[in-house]
C-alpha cells in the first residue's frame, strides 16, 4: 500500500500512477522474456535429454545406418552443442523449425496449417465458460449469503464438484455416445462447420466453468462482506448497481488469477478433446507426433503451446493492472 | 484418530471415504477375484454387446469388459499413487530447498518453480513423456514431475509461513543447522496442509493418468488401466458406448474419491467462522429498556426520532432498547467499548443491517418511518439526506474504481445529473474538504490517497447531496493523531456551516466530549446514561464516571500505571440477569445482581428521597466544595437520564481503581485483557 505525501507529488515528472505502470510494463516484460527463454531452451534441451539415440528412435531399428546418419547431419546433431543452440534460436526467431520425419512438410507449415483450428477451440470454450460460470456464480452468491439458501448452496457445490472432476475427454466421449451415436444430432468428429465444433467446445467449457463459477461465489460472498460495498449500500444505489457495478468488478477481478491458469488449462486441454473428436488441430498433431517419435515436430508444437499459455498469461496480467490499478504496485 | 473422527462426522466426509473405501477394496480384491475371468479369452463371443453374461460387453478377444474395468482398478490407482508420491517427494525437496540454501540458491529455485507452475500441468506431462518415452514407467515419471513444481510452491509457501515465527527462530539461535530446523521444527509443522494438498493431488494424478493412457501414450499392451480401456473403447463408441463409458465411470468415481476426501480433510482443519459479521461481546439479557426520549430539549426541527430501537440477531441482541432525538445541527455522541452495540446502532439508524439481522423498534427520519426493505423513496430520501463515514477509509473505498467517479455517483443516481454535471459537482465536494487540485485527485483510484484525504473524500461523497444527518463510525480511529484533529474539525465547520446533525460513535469519551453536545454512553447493547456534553464531570452512573476518571489529565502521576476499568464488558453467551455493568461495579449490590435498572430522568439534587447509606448528604456536600473550589465556575447541570441504582452515589477512592482491588469482585475473577476503554489522553 501506498500512501503519498499530498504536496510533494504535484511537482514529480511522472504521476504515481503512470510510474506505477510503468515499473509494471518493465517487469512484467522481463518475466515474459526470462520465461520465454525457459521456454526454448527447454524444447532445445528435450531432443538432448532423451535416453539413447533420438535419430535412431525416431526412424525405427529398421532404418538403414546410413539413412540415419544423414538425418543425423540433417538435424545438426553432430555440431558442438552451443552452435546446435545457436542454430536453434535463429531458427526459432526465424520461423524454421525443421521438418516433420512422417510428412517431410516443414514444422512451421504444419503448425500454421493447424493453429486455427486449436485457437478457436480454446477461445470458443473460455468464452463458454465464462458466459456460464460468471452469472450462475453470481446468483448463487446473492442467494446464499449469510447461511440463507442451504439447499442452493448443498446442490451447488455437489454439482460444480462432480462436474469439476469429470476430465474434458470424458464429458466428450459421453457427448459423443448421447448426442452423435445417440440421437444422431451432430457428427462424431472432424471440423466441418459449426455444429462440429459443439460437442468439442462444450466438453473443454465445461468442468472449467463449474470450477470457474465456484471461484466467482466464493469471491462474491467475500466481496459483499467488504466496507466497500456496505459504502454503496449506505449510498443507496439500488441492488442491479450494488451487485454489478461495485462487486462484480471486483469479484472477477478477483477471479481473473485463476481464471488465466484455466484459460492455459483449457489450451492444453485441446490435446485431449482434439483426439476425441478428431479435430485438426495442434493437439491432435502433438499425440500422433509423440507416438511416431517425430521429435522436430514435436519440438514445434510444445513451442507453440507454451508460447500461448505465456500470451494468455501475459494477456491475464496486463487485464488485471488495468481494471485493477493497485496490482501493477509490487506485493 | 481425532481427525478420522471429525471427517466422518460430516456428510461430504462419509460420502468421500465411502467411496475410497470402494475404490482401495476393488484395488485391493478385483485382481485376485475377478483377474481369471478378465483374462479368459472367449472366441465365439468377440466384441460383444453388452448381455446379461457380460454386462458391458466384451472386447475383440472376447473377454469380459465389466471384469476388465474392475481388475483395471489397481494399476490404476497405483500408477496414480506412484506419480503422487513422485510429486510430493520432488515438490518437497523443491519448495523446502530455499530454507535448506540459503538467501540467493534458494531465490533462482524459487524463481523456476514460479515460472514452471505457469505451465499447465499436462504440457508439462507431454514434455516429459517425450523424454521419458510412451509406457507406463515414463507415464509416471512425466506425471510426477509435472506435478512437481505445484507441489513446490505450496510447500515453499508454507514453510515461509512457519519459517517466521518464534519457536523455528528461537531455533536457530540455539545453533541448529539448517537441515535440522528443517527437518526437527518445519516440516512437522506443514504435513497437514501438505497431506491434504496430496490427497487431492491424487486425484488428478489418476486423471490425468487416464488421459495419457487414452491417448495412447500410458499404459500399453497387454497391461490395461481405466484410460487404456477407454481408448480401446473409443474406437467401437458407435457400436457399444458402454465400452468406454463404464472405465469412464470409475474413472470419474475414483478421481473424486481422492479429490472429496482432500476437501473434507481441508474443511476439518480450516474450520470455517461463522457469524463474524456480529460484533463481538454481546450480552443477551432481559428485554431492552423503553424510556420516553425526553433528553435535552431543543427547540429546533427534530431531524431524527429514534424510540425503543433494537437488533436482533438469532439466538443475541446487541442493541436493545434505544431512544432520543436529534434535532438540526446537534451533535451527539455515542461512547462504548467495542461491542457495546454502537457500530450496530449506526447501521440500524441508516437502515443497513443485512439479514439475518433484524431491527426493532421505529426509527423516524425527517417525518419519515424508516423500513429497512424500503422502496424507491425511501432510498432516495437517504442517498441525498442522511450520509455515512466508516471507520476504514481505504476499505470503505471501491478499490477499482476512480474516487471522482464514487461521489459523482451519489449525484448521478439520486439526482438524475449527467455523468459532467455529476463530476463536477465530486470534484467541488472534493475542494470543500479541503483536498488540494481536485481535479487531479477525482481521476486517481483510492490507493493512491493517503488516509486522512481518503476519510475526507469519504465525507465529501456524504457532501454530495444535502445532507441533515452525518453518522460517523470511529471517523478517526484509523488515522494518525495529527490527521484526526483535521477531520474532526472539518466535521465540525460543516456541522456549523450546513446545520447538519452529526452522530459520532467513538470508544474515546475525550473526543467525543470535546465534539459534541450530547453523550449517549452505552454498555452491553444498552444505554447507561444519556447527558449533554457539560455534565460530564457531573455524570451520575458509575461506569461514566469511571471512564472519566480514567482520563489521564495534566495533573496525573505519570510514574504511576494510568487507570483502567478493570474486566471486561461480559460475553454475549453469558446470560445476565440485572444489571450489566453490576460485574465490574464498585457500587453493585443485591438489587444490581438480581433486577436491572431502567434509563429515568436524573432526580434532581433537591428532589433525592433515596437515602439507602445515609451517604446522599454527604456526596451533595463533597462536590459542593469540589465546585466551590473551581474558582466560582456555573455549576454543570445533569439534565439528561440514568439507568442505575445507584445514581451518583460516590465512587471509592481512584486508588483503588487498580486490579488488586478486593472491593471490585469482577477484578478477581476476569482473565479478560483490559479493554479499549483505557481513554486516549
Amino acid at each position: 500500500m501506498t500512501t503519498l505525501p499530498e504536496t510533494s507529488l504535484g511537482q514529480e515528472f511522472l504521476s504515481a500512477g503512470a510510474r506505477g505502470w510503468l515499473r509494471f510494463a518493465l517487469r512484467r516484460s522481463g518475466q515474459l522474456l526470462v520465461s520465454l527463454w525457459v521456454l526454448v531452451t527447454a524444447s532445445f534441451a528435450m531432443i538432448h535429454l532423451i535416453p539413447g539415440d533420438p535419430v535412431r528412435a525416431a526412424l525405427g531399428i529398421t532404418a538403414s545406418q546410413e539413412l540415419v546418419e544423414t538425418t543425423r547431419a540433417q538435424w545438426g546433431l553432430n555440431d558442438p552443442l552451443p552452435l546446435q543452440y545457436w542454430h536453434f534460436l535463429q531458427g526459432v526467431l526465424t520461423g524454421h523449425l525443421g521438418t516433420s520425419i512422417t510428412s517431410r512438410l516443414p514444422v512451421a507449415d504444419v503448425i500454421s496449417t493447424r493453429l486455427a483450428a486449436t485457437a478457436e477451440l480454446a477461445l470458443a470454450a473460455f468464452v463458454l465458460a465464462v458466459v456460464i460460470a460468471v452469472p450462475i456464480g453470481v446468483a448463487v452468491a446473492v442467494r446464499t449469503r449469510r447461511g440463507r439458501g442451504r439447499a442452493l448452496d448443498l446442490g451447488f457445490a455437489g454439482t460444480s464438484i462432480v462436474l469439476g472432476t469429470i476430465p474434458d475427454f470424458l464429458v466428450g466421449v459421453t457427448l459423443v455416445s448421447v448426442f452423435s451415436v445417440g440421437l444422431h444430432w451432430l457428427p462424431v468428429g472432424g471440423r466441418t462447420g459449426m455444429s462440429s465444433a459443439i460437442l468439442p467446445v462444450v466438453s473443454l467449457a465445461l468442468g472449467p466453468a463449474a470450477v470457474l463459477a465456484r471461484i466467482v461465489r466464493v469471491e462474491m460472498l467475500s466481496v459483499l462482506e467488504t466496507d466497500y460495498v456496505r459504502t454503496a449500500r449506505a449510498k443507496r444505489l439500488s441492488a442491479a448497481r450494488i451487485y454489478l457495478g461495485h462487486a462484480l468488478p471486483n469479484a472477477v477481478t478477483a477471479s481473473l488469477t485463476l481464471g488465466g491458469l484455466m484459460l492455459s488449462g483449457m489450451v492444453a486441454g485441446t490435446v485431449l478433446v482434439e483426439s476425441v473428436f478428431a479435430w485438426p488441430g495442434l493437439g491432435s498433431t502433438i499425440v500422433s507426433s509423440i507416438l511416431v517419435k517425430d521429435y522436430p515436430m514435436v519440438q514445434g508444437v510444445v513451442l507453440v503451446y507454451g508460447c500461448g499459455v505465456l500470451l494468455i498469461n501475459t494477456i491475464c496480467d496486463v487485464a488485471l493492472a488495468i481494471l485493477d490499478p493497485r496490482s501493477t504496485v509490487v506485493r | 484418530m481425532d481427525g478420522l473422527k471429525r471427517v466422518i462426522r460430516t456428510p461430504l466426509g462419509v460420502a468421500a471415504l465411502t467411496m475410497l473405501v470402494v475404490v482401495l477394496g476393488l484395488a485391493i480384491l478385483a485382481p485376485w477375484l475377478l483377474g481369471a475371468k478378465a483374462a479368459t479369452i472367449d472366441t465365439n463371443n468377440l466384441l460383444a454387446l453388452p448381455s446379461s453374461a457380460h454386462w458391458v460387453g466384451t472386447d475383440s478377444l472376447g473377454r469380459d469388459l465389466l471384469a476388465r474395468t474392475l481388475v483395471a482398478t489397481r494399476l490404476s490407482v497405483v500408477l496414480a499413487l506412484s506419480a503422487t508420491l513422485v510429486s510430493v517427494t520432488l515438490g518437497l525437496i523443491l519448495g523446502s530447498a530455499p530454507a535448506l540454501l540459503g538467501h540467493r540458491l534458494g531465490r533462482l529455485v524459487t524463481a523456476i518453480v514460479n515460472i514452471l507452475v505457469a505451465f499447465p500441468g499436462l504440457l508439462l506431462c507431454l514434455f516429459f513423456a517425450v523424454i521419458f518415452g510412451v509406457g507406463q514407467v515414463g507415464a509416471v515419471f512425466a506425471i510426477g514431475l509435472a506435478g512437481a513444481p505445484t507441489f513446490a510452491r505450496l510447500c515453499h509457501t508454507l514453510v515461509a509461513g512457519v519459517e517466521e515465527r518464534d519457536y523455528v527462530a528461537a531455533a536457530r539461535i540455539a545453533g541448529g543447522s539448517r537441515a535440522s530446523v528443517l527437518v526437527r521444527h518445519i516440516l512437522p509443522n506443514i504435513a497437514e496442509p501438505m497431506v491434504v494438498q496430496a490427497t487431492i493431488g491424487a486425484g488428478s494424478c489418476l486423471l490425468t493418468f487416464s488421459g495419457l493412457s487414452f491417448l495412447g501414450l500410458g499404459v500399453q499392451q497387454p497391461a490395461f488401466d481405466w484410460g487404456r480401456l477407454m481408448n480401446e473403447g473409443l474406437n467401437r463408441i458407435y457400436l457399444n458406448p458402454l465400452a468406454a463409458l463404464a472405465p469412464g465411470l470409475f474413472v470419474i468415481m475414483a478421481g473424486l474419491a481422492f479429490n472429496l476426501t482432500g476437501e473434507a480433510i481441508a474443511r476439518i482443519f480450516n474450520v470455517e467462522t461463522s457469524g463474524s459479521w456480529l460484533a463481538s461481546g454481546v450480552v443477551p439479557s432481559q428485554p431492552g429498556v423503553t424510556a420516553s426520549a425526553h433528553g435535552i430539549a431543543r427547540s429546533d426541527k427534530t431531524v431524527l426520532s429514534v424510540n425503543n430501537l433494537t437488533v436482533d440477531f438469532p439466538g443475541v441482541t446487541p442493541v436493545r432498547g434505544l431512544s432520543f432525538d436529534l434535532h438540526q445541527g446537534e451533535a451527539l455522541g455515542i461512547v462504548g467499548e467495542s461491542g457495546a452495540g454502537k457500530t450496530l446502532t449506526g447501521l440500524a439508524i441508516a437502515q443497513l443491517i443485512e439479514p439475518p439481522g433484524v431491527v426493532g423498534g421505529d426509527v423516524v427520519f425527517l417525518g419519515e418511518t424508516l423500513r429497512s426493505d424500503g422502496g424507491e423513496e425511501q432510498r432516495k430520501l437517504l442517498g441525498t439526506s442522511m450520509a455515512l463515514v466508516f471507520q476504514d477509509p481505504l476499505s470503505s473505498f471501491n478499490p477499482v474504481r476512480r474516487v471522482g467517479e464514487q461521489l459523482a455517483e451519489v449525484s448521478r443516481v439520486h439526482q438524475g445529473m449527467t455523468r459532467k454535471v455529476a463530476w463536477k459537482r465530486a470534484v467541488d465536494r472534493l475542494r470543500a474538504v479541503r483536498i488540494s487540485d481536485p481535479e487531479r485527485r477525482a481521476e486517481q483510484h483510492p490507493h493512491e490517497f493517503s488516509g486522512g484525504m481518503r476519510q475526507r473524500a469519504m465525507i465529501g461523497m456524504g457532501l454530495m447531496a444535502s445532507p441533515t444527518l452525518l453518522i460517523a463510525d470511529e471517523p478517526t480511529t484509523a488515522l494518525d493523531v495529527t490527521v484526526q484533529k483535521q477531520v474532526l474539525d472539518l466535521l465540525d465547520s460543516i456541522r456549523t456551516s450546513e446545520q447538519v446533525a452529526l452522530i459520532l460513535i467513538s470508544h474515546d469519551l475525550t473526543l467525543v466530549g470535546e465534539r459534541c453536545e450530547r453523550i449517549i454512553v452505552m454498555y452491553a447493547g444498552r444505554v447507561v446514561e444519556d447527558l449533554s456534553a457539560d455534565a460530564l464531570p457531573v455524570a451520575q452512573h458509575p461506569y461514566t464516571r469511571l471512564l472519566m476518571e480514567a482520563v489521564p489529565t495534566l495533573a496525573t502521576d505519570l510514574d504511576q500505571p494510568l487507570a483502567v476499568i478493570p474486566g471486561a464488558q461480559p460475553e454475549p453467551s453469558i446470560e445476565i440477569t440485572g444489571c450489566a455493568f453490576a460485574p465490574r461495579c464498585p457500587l453493585a449490590d443485591d438489587i444490581c445482581r438480581t433486577s436491572s435498572p431502567t434509563l429515568a430522568p436524573v432526580a434532581s439534587a433537591s428532589g433525592r428521597t433515596r437515602n439507602k447509606r445515609g451517604l446522599d448528604i454527604t456526596v451533595q456536600t463533597t462536590r459542593m466544595l469540589l465546585r466551590l473550589n473551581l474558582g466560582g465556575k456555573s455549576t454543570p447541570v445533569h439534565t439528561g437520564r440514568v439507568a442505575c441504582w445507584h445514581a451518583n452515589e460516590p465512587l471509592p477512592e481512584t486508588s483503588q481503581l487498580d486490579d488488586t482491588s478486593p472491593s471490585l469482585p469482577a477484578s478477581t475473577e476476569s482473565t479478560h485483557d483490559v479493554d479499549e476503554t483505557v481513554v486516549t489522553p
